[in-house]
C-alpha cells in the first residue's frame, strides 16, 4: 500500500467502496440541510427529509431570513465578520510574531514562555470560559464586542504551527544577510520573514478564522444582547423559539440561516485547500 | 479561548544547533511580549481569580462572600451531581474518542495509500464537516434524529414499530457521539495525513526491499510514525470530551427530560453560574475539571512518548 514501493500500486475499487460509504455519513447531514433549506415551513413537516418537494422556496427562505425580525440576521453575520476580522485576524498576527520570535531568537525567559503556555493549555478552555466571564464582568467587558474579540486572540495552536514551521522555512543566514544589509529586527521581520512564512500564516488564518465563525460557548456567556450575537448564538435562539413552548415555528429560518452561516467557510476552504494542506504538512505534527 | 481539538503541545525546535547560533539578546521579546500580555490577560487572570473565588463562599442572607477554604473542594468531591455528570463524560471518552480516531486513522491512511480514488476529494470532503459550527451540526443532527420530519422517524415509518428513537434515555449519550465524530473525525484525519506525509522516503524504499507488505508497512513504518499525532489527537479529544458542552446543550432543546442541567461537568458549571448564581462553586467546578483533565493529558503524554523510545 506504500506510495514509494518500487511497483506502483493499483487503484482499489473496494477501497473506494468502504470509504464511500464514509462520505456517504459525511454529507448525508449537509446533504439533508440543502434540501430542507428549499422548502416551506409547512412542507417541511409533509415531505420526506431526503428529497425534493413542494415549492421550491429557497429564495424566498433567504429573502425571509434577512428581513425576519428587522433584519436580526444580518447584523448578526456583522457582528460575526468583526469578531473573526478583529479576533481571528489579531490572533494570526499575535501568534505570527510570537511564533517567529520564540524560533528565531535565544532570548532570557524563552523556557519560561514555553513551560507557561504548555501548561496553559493543558487547562480546558471551555473550564476557563466562567471565570474569564466573571474577570470580564468585574472590568465591565461583557456584553460588549471586547468579551469576544480579547479571548480570541490567543491561538496556542497558530503559536505552534508558526514556531515550527519558522524554525525551518527561515534560514538564520538569510535573517543574517539581513542584518548585515543594515535592516532592523522589525523591517527584518515585515520584509523578510513574512513573505517566507506566507503558507503557515495562511494556514493559521484559516484555523483561527473557522474557531471563531463558529464559536459558541464564550458569545453565549458573555453577550446577553441579541443585538451583540454572533450568527452561531444567534442561530441558536431562532431554534429555541421555534421549538419552546408558545412557539414560533420558524424552522425554515433555522435551516436556511445555518445553510448561510456555514457556505462561506466551506467556499474558503475549498479554494484555500493548496495552500493550507501544504502549510499544515510542513509544519504541524512532524515530531 | 479555542474550543475543543485544536491546540497541539508546543515541542521545542527540533534544530536546537541552530537556534544556539543565533545571538543570545532580549530582541525576541520584541515579537513575544504582545502574545504573553494578551495570554496573560486571557489565560493566566482567569485562572488565578477562578482559584481565588474558589476559596470563598457566597452568605446566604447578608450577601457577600466569607472565606471557606477548601470547603468548596470537599463539597465538589462529595456532590453527586458532579461525579453523575462526570461519569457521564467518562463514558462518553472510553467509547467516542476510541471510535472517532480509529475512523480517522483509517480514513488518513486510506487516501494516503494511492490505492483510492479520487483520494484528493475524499481528503477534501471528509474534512468539511470541520467547518460547520457545532450549533448547525448538532441542529441539522437533531432533525435528522427527530421524529417530526428526520430520518428516524422515516426508518421507524419503514420498520413499522418506533425502534430507532435516537433521543430517548438510553440512546442520547450515543447521539451525541455520533455528532462528535462526524464533526471532529475529518480533522483528526487531516492531521494523521499530514504527520504520513512527512515520513521520509527512504524508510518505505527500506521497507519494500526487506519485502514488506502493505499491511506489514502499516504496521511497522506508518504506526509508529504517527505516534505524535496520536498522542497530540489523544490528548486533545480528551480534553474535548471533558469539555463537552455545545452539543448537549443544543440538543437540551429538542429533549429537556433527558438531558438535565448538570448532563455534563461543563453544564453544571455553566448552570451553576448563570442559573443558580453560585459563581464560587462554579469556580471550584471548573478547577476541579481542569486539574483532572491536565492529569489525564499528562499522563497519556507521559506514556505515549515513553514506549518504544
Amino acid at each position: 500500500m506504500a506510495t514509494f514501493s518500487v511497483t506502483r500500486p493499483r487503484k482499489s475499487r473496494v477501497l473506494t467502496a468502504v470509504m464511500a460509504l464514509y462520505l456517504i455519513y459525511t454529507l448525508v447531514p449537509l446533504v439533508w440541510l440543502v434540501i430542507n433549506a428549499t422548502k416551506t415551513q409547512p412542507t417541511l413537516f409533509t415531505t420526506s427529509g431526503l428529497a425534493f418537494g413542494g415549492p421550491f422556496a429557497l429564495f424566498d427562505n433567504i429573502g425571509e431570513t434577512f428581513t425576519y425580525d428587522n433584519g436580526i440576521f444580518l447584523r448578526w453575520l456583522g457582528n460575526t465578520l468583526l469578531y473573526v476580522v478583529a479576533g481571528a485576524g489579531g490572533a494570526t498576527v499575535l501568534a505570527t510574531a510570537a511564533g517567529y520570535g520564540l524560533a528565531k531568537y535565544r532570548f532570557p525567559g524563552r523556557r519560561a514562555v514555553f513551560a507557561v503556555v504548555l501548561g496553559a493549555v493543558a487547562v480546558p478552555g471551555t473550564a476557563l470560559a466562567v471565570p474569564t466571564f466573571l474577570m470580564f464582568s468585574e472590568l465591565g467587558l461583557t456584553n460588549t464586542p471586547l468579551a469576544i474579540i480579547i479571548p480570541s486572540l490567543i491561538s496556542p495552536f497558530g503559536l505552534y504551527l508558526i514556531w515550527v514551521y519558522a524554525a525551518d522555512a527561515i534560514p538564520d543566514e538569510l535573517l543574517e544577510a539581513a542584518r548585515i544589509d543594515g535592516a532592523g529586527e522589525i523591517r527584518i521581520f515585515l520584509t523578510v520573514t513574512l513573505r517566507q512564512l506566507a503558507p503557515g500564516i495562511v494556514t493559521v488564518a484559516l484555523f483561527t478564522v473557522v474557531s471563531t465563525w463558529n464559536n459558541y460557548f464564550l458569545p453565549l456567556i458573555m453577550l446577553s444582547e441579541p443585538k451583540w450575537y454572533p450568527l452561531t448564538v444567534g442561530l441558536n435562539q431562532w431554534s429555541a423559539q421555534a421549538s419552546g413552548a408558545g412557539a414560533q415555528p420558524v424552522y425554515h429560518l433555522v435551516l436556511t440561516g445555518s445553510l448561510l452561516t456555514i457556505v462561506p467557510l466551506v467556499i474558503a476552504f475549498l479554494l484555500m485547500q493548496r495552500y493550507w494542506q501544504s502549510g499544515l504538512s510542513a509544519g504541524s505534527v512532524k515530531q | 479561548m479555542t474550543s475543543t481539538a485544536v491546540a497541539p503541545t508546543p515541542a521545542p525546535p527540533r534544530r536546537a544547533a541552530t537556534a544556539r547560533r543565533t545571538r543570545r539578546d532580549w530582541r525576541g521579546w520584541l515579537f513575544v511580549a504582545p502574545f504573553m500580555l494578551v495570554f496573560a490577560l486571557t489565560f493566566l487572570a482567569p485562572i488565578g481569580y477562578a482559584f481565588v473565588l474558589s476559596l470563598f463562599r457566597e452568605q446566604a442572607f447578608f450577601g457577600g462572600t466569607t472565606f471557606v477554604g477548601v470547603d468548596n473542594y470537599a463539597q465538589v468531591l462529595a456532590d453527586p451531581k458532579f461525579w453523575d455528570a462526570f461519569q457521564r463524560v467518562l463514558v462518553f471518552l472510553a467509547v467516542q474518542v476510541p471510535i472517532m480516531l480509529v475512523l480517522a486513522l483509517i480514513a488518513a491512511l486510506a487516501i494516503d495509500s494511492a490505492r483510492l480514488h479520487a483520494a484528493g476529494f475524499f481528503r477534501v470532503v471528509i474534512f468539511l464537516p470541520y467547518a460547520v459550527p457545532a450549533v448547525v451540526a448538532a441542529l441539522m443532527w437533531g432533525f435528522l434524529y427527530g421524529d417530526h420530519f428526520g430520518l428516524a422517524a422515516d426508518l421507524n415509518h419503514l420498520l413499522g414499530r418506533d425502534v430507532v428513537k435516537p433521543l430517548s434515555d438510553n440512546w442520547m449519550l450515543a447521539s451525541i457521539g455520533n455528532v462528535v465524530t462526524w464533526e471532529f473525525a475529518g480533522y483528526n484525519m487531516l492531521i494523521f495525513y499530514s504527520a504520513l506525509k512527512v515520513i521520509p522516503k527512504e524508510q518505505f524504499e527500506a521497507a519494500a526491499i526487506d519485502g514488506a507488505g502493505a499491511f506489514r508497512t502499516i504496521l511497522s513504518v506508518k504506526l509508529p510514525a504517527l505516534r505524535g499525532a496520536i498522542v497530540i489527537a489523544t490528548i486533545f479529544s480528551i480534553i474535548g470530551s471533558f469539555q463537552l458542552f455545545n452539543e448537549p446543550n443544543i440538543m437540551r432543546t429538542l429533549a429537556p427530560n433527558v438531558i438535565g442541567t448538570f448532563y455534563t461537568p461543563n453544564m453544571y458549571a455553566y448552570n451553576l453560574s448563570f442559573g443558580a448564581q453560585q459563581y464560587n462553586y462554579s469556580a471550584t467546578v471548573a478547577i476541579v475539571m481542569g486539574v483532572i483533565t491536565a492529569i489525564i493529558a499528562y499522563v497519556v503524554q507521559l506514556r505515549g512518548s515513553r514506549k518504544g523510545m
